[in-house]
This record gives C-alpha cells, structure tokens and sequence, in this order.
C-alpha cells in the first residue's frame, strides 16, 4: 500500500550514505590491546568475539523479492542478487531494495483494511480525484497505480522524496489525459483508453525523470460525476431506459396487432373464397336441376306444369294459417273480413263459405 | 607499560587526523569545501573517499538528486475570467552547488526562492490564457456515444479549439523560470499543472450548468422515446388499415368473380326457357314465402279450385 521508501522495515536504506553503523566497534583494536594481559584464555575470547562481530558486520542477505545496491564509500559498486553476500565492513554498505514486488499507490481513495472483505476509508480525496474535462465539466475521477522498481540504483539515487514525486507526476499525467476527454468518455466509453494513455503518460514521465520504476498498470476505479450532480446523471440514464421502453411498449403492440390483423385477413379472403366456391356450385346445382327438370317438362309441359302447381299447393295449404275461400257469387263480403285476427275460426261469411282443410285439400 | 600508553595515545591521535582528513561522498551527493568560509577548489561531484585537510576544511553538502517543490494551490483568473486553483510541481537540482551556496545558503532559501519564480511565472502564464488552454492538451474531437450526438455542441467554450494547450502553458513556465534559476545556481527540469479546480463559487455554478445540460438531455431522451413509441403506433395503424383493407378488397373481388360466374351459370341455363323458369322459381318461393302468419283468400274460380266448384 505505501512506498517502500516511507514504510519499508530497513530504516536507513533511504540514505544509503549511511555507513553500517556497527557500535563499539572502532575502539575494538584498544579493547584486545587492553586485555592482552589478562591471560591467554580471555585473549582468545576476546579474539574470536572481534572475528565473530567482523563475521556478522560483513556478511548480509538478499530476500528473493529484493536486489542489494551496494555502495563503498557512499559510492555505488555493485547489485547483488537474492542469496548470501558479504560487504567489507566499515567501508561497504548494502541498501536493499524490493524489485520483485508489486507496488501500488491510490488515489482519490484509501484502502483502510485490505483482506476478504477490503474496508475503504469514508473520507474522500476530493483534492486528488476532483478534476475538469475537456468540456469544462467536473468528474470525480479515483484510479490505482501499480508498479515495480526496475532499476534499484536509479531508483535509489536520483530522485528524492520519490513515493511523493511519483504521486504528483501520477496526477498529472490522469489529469493531462482526462482533460483531453469529455466527462462522457471518462464516465462511460473512454475509461480504458483514459488508463491505458494516462499510464504511457506516466511512464514517459518516469523514464524522464530517470525514477527506476516500471508502471505496470494504471486502474481507473470508481469514476462519478460529483455528488451534486449525480443525480441528473442517474435522471438520463433513467431518461434513457424510459425511452427504451416506451418503444419496446409500441413495438410490443405492434408485434401483437399486425400478426392477428394478418389472420384476420386470411380468414377474410379463405371466408370470401368458401363463399364463391359455395356461390358457383350452387349455380351449377341449381342450373343442372333446372335443365334436367325442364327436359322433362318439354316432353309434357302442361302435365308437369299442373302436377308441379298442385305438389306445391298441398305443400303450402297445411302451413298457412287462415284461409277463405271466396265464392263469385258472395264478392262483396271481403270488406267484413276480419284481417287482424289471422287465428279466429269464426267467420262472418253468411254464405258458410268457412271450410276445413279436409275439404279444401279435395 | 609507558610505552604502551604512548602507542595507544599516538594510535588514537592518528584516527583523529585520519577521521579529520577523509569524507565521503555518496552518491546522493555533492559537496564544496570551504577553508574558514572561503571555498576552495570547485564542487565536489565524484561519489566515493576523498581528502582533505584536517580541522582548517569544512565540508558542505548538497544533495545531487532532483529535488521536489510543491506550490501551493494559487487561485488566479484565466483570461476568459474563471476563476480557478492551479496547484503546480516543479523538479529541480542542484546544479552549482557553489553558487547556491552563496545565493541561497540551503535548501529552504531555495525553496522559497522557488515558490516566487514559479509562482510568479504561473500567474503569469494562467492569467494570460483561456481556461480550455489550460485544461485540454490536444484537439482530438470527443467520442460521443448515441444518446447524446445532438448535445455535442451544446457547450460553446468547450468545443472551441486550442491554440496552444497546457503542455505549452507549462513549457513556457519553464523556460521563463529557467531564465532565473540559474542564478541561484538551480537548474529547473520540470514544471507541471499538477491539479486545475474551479474555485468554490463557480464550481456550484458548473455545477448548475452541469446539472441542466443533463435534464435537457433527459428530457430529449424522454421525448425521443415517446416520438418513437407514437412512430410505431402509427406504422401500427397504417399497416392494420392497409392489411384489413386489402383483405376487404380481394375477398370482394372474390365473391364478384364468383357472382359474376353464377350469374353466367344461371343465364346460360334459365334462358332456355325463361317462362318456365319464372313459373318454377315462383312455385319455389311461394313455399318459402307463405307461412302460418299468411292468410290466404282464395276465390272459388280460382284454378286450384277449379274441381271444387265443377262438382258442386
């Protein structure tokens, strides 16, 4: 989460001037020189007790994640590797730098717990992240750098205050490229572009300030219009899903109108078909009755025709209702028929002119 | 025993003289060496041991890396009359370490030296610009996704072009910097915009334009959506009229066909004996026709009685 040159466990690696700083040992040669007299056992003790100190002053690891830079005099001689090395003491000293490991830096944002379940400070970096677009807008704009050290000694040697010098030439560079970007591309379509520029930006930046370190990657996180106007922003996306469905509602009915409307067209025309099939055939029906009717009646037009009258006759008599039979005689009685009351068997007629069907039929 | 003493005393007297006469340079470093405060010799550069005499030379150091200056925010008005926060970083060293010695003493002096000449020439700079020189670099046209095609144009400042751009604002703060520090014996490397921010007050009404532009934008979209629905609607309406319309027609050009072929049929046939047909069609629709609620009156010469009355 930090810079290794704040946080690191090796306080003096930041100033690598600093000579390895062994206590008592300068005075050692006036130490043995005092005890030379005291017996030969303590002389010996004493002398393998030097040799053992010197033994640890000049011998040092390299963890596999980090490279020894070696200075003699504070000048720079070597990188060691990860393994055992040993330095002359009192004129070598060893800084030892994380190569291997992956750094990160965040803006706009501070992780407070890293773990299954990352914890973020609630305080917002709003001085980090808070920056204008290239249409004179306002986003608040939160990214991660990550990175590695690539060249201890240049890393060691030429920049100071590096960690602080590194966040500032990030900012610059996130807000070089966002201001070249509408507040649209960066809340929406231009974010991994925005990254991808801002880190070439800052590498760019870092190769020429000669810092040793290897951007890796640059990770653009929450990206927001400000609270103040979050809102209105939610407001257009829900513009924007309102208008979808408004058409998909339309174009819902549509779909369900004009496939039925299609139906019904064609059970329209099957029915219009149905009825001239039925319309011609019964033409033809009726016309082959009739010719084969007429064939017959040519042989014997008044026999057919007097049969054909009286079949209906006595096919229609039984249905009507009402009938009078009138007599030449008796003409003048059809005034007083009573024309409203069809079903009354009674008759006026004087001249008993009322008969049954019985005899009608006859 | 004495003799002891006397090589013991000249032993730690010799370390003193050694200790006296040795320093180191690491490589984060460079020195001069003044002699009763008067410098002798040029700057020391070369990491590594070196000598020089015992108690008379005092050694000096300077730091050799880029070393960083961090203004504060200015608020300054751009041309245009916005007022903004522009919070800027330069990286500098040591070039001479002499001169800065005699300049500005220590770093703190040249910080401060610093903060006027880059302060000063940011003012400058910022005041003689508009506020998109500052903020945009190049004049790449923005991506501009559907929704928002007809509101490109809408913010009239931001879609002017630059003529310059921030990376040539910085530059020349740069170099009209650069035309002092030497002086001090300070060589400037970089000066950047690290932030650019509206000042409170206009930042609440950016925010307001802001805010505006998206509910126009909303309410286009909103509108949009309803002239597409009624869009649909209509086309729905047409196709239903011109889909029923068109059945209407061929199902009546169907059954005219078919009329038209009966009545050919019916012709053809009935014209043989048009009499007989009328007599047969008549005794057909008297069957249909007369019912129950008919009363007939029926005169006893008439020809379906004509047998009634012969035989009574």
């Amino acid at each position: 989460m930090a810079l290794y040159g704040n946080s690191g466990g090796n306080g003096s690696w930041g100033r690598p001037d600093a000579g390895p700083d062994i206590p008592g040992l300068p005075d050692l040669g006036g130490l043995i020189a005092r005890l030379g007299g005291m017996g030969g056992t303590l002389k010996w003790g004493a002398a393998g007790l030097a040799a053992l100190i010197l033994f640890f002053a000049a011998v040092y690891q390299v963890e596999p994640d980090e490279a020894g830079v070696v200075t003699r005099f504070g000048r720079y001689v070597r990188t060691t590797n990860p393994g055992l090395h040993f330095v002359v003491p009192l004129v070598e000293s060893v800084t030892k730098v994380p190569v291997e490991r992956q750094l990160k830096e965040e803006f706009g944002f501070r992780t407070e717990e890293a773990g299954v379940r990352t914890r973020y400070e609630d305080r917002d970096y709003l001085e980090e992240s808070l920056m204008l677009t290239g249409d004179l807008n306002v986003a608040v704009v939160e990214w991660i750098v990550q990175y590695q050290i690539r060249d201890p000694r240049a890393y060691l040697f030429n920049v100071r205050d590096i960690r602080s010098t590194f966040r500032d030439m990030s900012e610059a560079a996130m807000r070089d490229v966002v201001g070249d970007n509408s507040v649209d591309e960066v809340l929406t379509v231009g974010r991994e572009r925005i990254a991808s520029q801002a880190k070439d930006l800052l590498q760019e930046m870092n190769d020429h300030y000669e810092t040793g370190i290897s951007v890796q990657q640059l990770v653009l996180q929450d990206v927001n219009p400000p609270d103040l106007v979050k809102p209105s922003f939610n407001e257009v996306n829900e513009a924007i899903q309102e208008k979808e469905r408004l058409t998909n509602e339309a174009l819902a009915e549509y779909n369900q109108a004009i496939p039925r409307a299609r139906g019904d067209a064609q059970r329209l025309i099957q029915e219009s078909e149905g009825y001239a099939a039925e319309r011609v055939n019964r033409a033809r029906g009726e016309a082959s009755r009739f010719e084969s009717v007429y064939e017959e009646y040519r042989t014997a037009p008044r026999v057919t025709r007097s049969r054909m009258y009286l079949e209906t006759i006595s096919e229609i008599m039984p249905k009507l209702g009402q009938k009078v039979i009138l007599d030449e005689s008796a003409a003048n009685v059809l005034p007083l028929l009573n024309l409203t009351n069809g079903n009354r068997p009674s008759s006026p007629n004087p001249g008993g002119a009322n008969e049954g069907n019985e005899e009608g039929r006859r | 025993m004495k003799r002891r003493l006397i090589t013991l005393a000249g032993g730690v007297l010799g370390l003193i003289l050694l200790s006296g006469s040795t320093y180191t340079i690491a490589e984060t470093e460079q020195a001069i060496i003044t002699q009763f405060g008067q410098p002798i010799g040029g700057a020391v550069t070369e990491p590594g041991l070196h000598f020089k005499l015992p108690f008379i030379h005092t050694v000096t150091r300077f730091d050799q890396r880029w070393l960083p200056w961090d203004g504060d925010a200015n608020q300054i008005t751009t041309r245009d009359k916005k007022f903004i926060w522009v919070d800027t970083y330069a990286r500098w060293r040591i070039s001479d370490p002499l001169l800065f010695f005699q300049s500005v003493r220590d770093e703190r002096g040249a910080q401060s030296r610093l903060d006027d000449v880059i302060d000063g020439e940011t003012r400058n700079a910022v005041a003689s610009y508009d506020l998109i020189e500052i903020v945009r670099i190049t004049n790449r046209d923005f991506e501009i996704t559907e929704d928002l095609i007809a509101f490109a144009s809408e913010n009239e400042e931001a879609v002017r072009d630059i003529e310059h751009g921030r990376n040539a604002i910085t530059r020349s703060i740069l170099e009209k910097a650069s035309e002092v520090t030497p002086s001090f014996g300070i060589e400037l490397v970089d000066v950047r915009i690290k932030r650019v921010n509206y000042v409170e007050e206009v930042r609440v009404k950016v925010y307001e334009r802001m805010i505006s532009e998206r509910q126009r934008i909303a309410e286009r979209s909103r509108s949009e959506g309803q002239g597409r629905a009624a869009e649909i609607r209509g086309q729905r309406e047409r196709e239903l009229k011109s889909i029923e319309s068109e059945a209407f027609r061929q199902a009546e050009e169907i059954r005219g066909h078919a009329d038209a072929e009966a009545a050919g049929i019916y012709a053809s046939a009935y014209q043989r004996d048009a009499d007989f047909y009328r007599f047969m069609k008549s005794l057909e629709t008297y069957r249909t026709a007369l019912d129950e609620g008919v009363t007939l009156v029926i005169g006893s010469d008439s020809e379906f009685l004509d047998f009634l009355r012969r035989s009574r």
